[in-house]
């Protein structure tokens, strides 16, 4: 357990006044508060520790009793109990104060300064609890099909469907499966970032692939058939007499599952890039030769 | 649905907080035999409003932008997303 300095937390030296303090307060409260940070571990956890800071500088009695113990305060208890000995009852933190604050809202330093709920005041504002953040790493081919995996989240397992044709990049979000609320407040939630990795010859866009194959001259001349691997398995491809280099073909329907969408798919874009033979013969040659003058 | 007068009581605020918020149409209500409801899908909304309101000092005014500015930003994250795997389908196939 670690001494902390509210007035480093807030940015102030020791003789601020409330009114310094308050605007200090002010001043990171609305840089750090989780409302406008969400999804932001390290804002929500400032913005607790900006608060137990103003919780304690903002109130005389609970400032009065950390200045004057400091760094000593591990000792703060036994030094009261002495002291009430002394002057007679007189509780700490006593009049004035009400309501109930979660004590996990709190550092182990204030719980051990001013008691598990430090005589919070009245404050008792519900909050959702953290949300949490996660991240998937699958295949291009785990997400063409819907499928179920179980994850574990802060030690709880969690068993989630992933629908076919989840984005690179997706966010999802699970209601509820975030941490726990605070003073009663709901749950956050649980958001999962997909991240996909493309271990396909195919190029993905949206619901889109795109793959590009070697024709080779002589079925692109006079026409013929190839074999595609898709996703799905093999097809069989009619190519079209004169087929240029560069042209395309939308087989409709053989692309990737659209997302949240049963049965529906993208198309499959297949480029055709020529390929020019090579080590002809001579009597190829020699025919590539009629050929040309039969042209010109 | 949430009688706002429950709401009230439990977060410490007035109902006048609640119609102002209205009139500013950041949250809408509804009337069943003279009590005022919420619904449970508003419920989280209100209660963020309530707590920018109760903590930051923040005037109905200001939540009303804060919440437009929230949804652009939600709004352009995703955008990049996008324009990050377009990006990438393009970066591929220079390779």
């Amino acid at each position: 357990m670690e001494y902390i300095d509210y007035y480093k937390v807030l940015g102030l030296d020791k003789n601020a006044t409330q009114d310094d303090i308050k605007k200090a307060y002010r001043k990171l409260a609305r840089k750090h508060h989780p409302d406008l940070n969400p999804n932001d571990k390290e804002a929500h956890k400032k913005f607790q520790q900006i608060n137990e800071a103003n919780e304690v500088l903002s109130d005389p009695e609970k400032r009065k009793k950390y200045d004057q113990y400091g760094k000593d305060w591990q000792h703060a208890e036994q030094f009261e109990q002495a002291r009430q000995s002394r002057q007679g009852a007189q509780h700490f933190g006593g009049e004035g104060f009400s309501g109930q604050f979660d004590e996990g809202n709190f550092s182990d330093f204030f719980a051990s300064m001013f008691g598990d709920t430090g005589g919070f005041r009245q404050r008792q504002t519900k909050f959702r609890g953290e949300d949490y953040q996660a991240e998937l790493h699958l295949n291009l081919t785990d997400v063409y099909k819907t499928h179920q995996q179980v994850l574990k989240v802060n030690d709880k397992n969690i068993r989630i469907t992933i629908p076919a044709g989840v984005e690179n990049g997706q966010k999802i979000k699970i209601t509820g499966f975030g941490g726990p609320g605070i003073n009663g407040g709901p749950n956050g939630d649980l958001y999962i970032t997909f991240h996909i990795v493309n271990n396909t010859a195919f190029r993905r866009h949206g619901n889109d692939l795109y793959k590009s194959i070697d024709l080779n001259l002589y079925a692109a001349v006079l026409g013929g058939e190839v074999t595609i691997e898709t996703l799905d398995g093999k097809i069989k491809l009619n190519v079209k007499p004169e087929t240029q280099n560069e042209t395309k073909v939308r087989l409709k329907g053989k692309g990737f599952p659209v997302y949240k969408k049963d049965g529906e798919f993208g198309d499959l874009i297949v480029t055709f890039k020529l390929k020019a033979p090579v080590n002809l013969t001579e009597e190829q040659k020699e025919l590539f030769k009629q050929l040309t003058k039969l042209s010109s | 649905m949430v009688i706002l007068d429950d709401f009230c009581a439990s977060h410490h605020v007035e109902i006048s907080f609640i119609q102002s918020l209205e009139d500013n149409g950041l949250i809408e209500t509804i009337s069943i035999n003279q009590a005022l409801y919420v619904t449970s899908t508003d419920l989280p909304k209100l209660e963020q409003i309530t707590r920018l309101h109760q903590d930051l000092n923040i005037n109905p005014e200001g939540i009303d932008a804060i919440t437009h500015l929230l949804k652009h930003i939600e709004e352009m994250k995703q955008e990049i997303a996008h324009l990050r795997n377009r990006l990438s389908f393009f970066e591929n196939e220079e390779h």
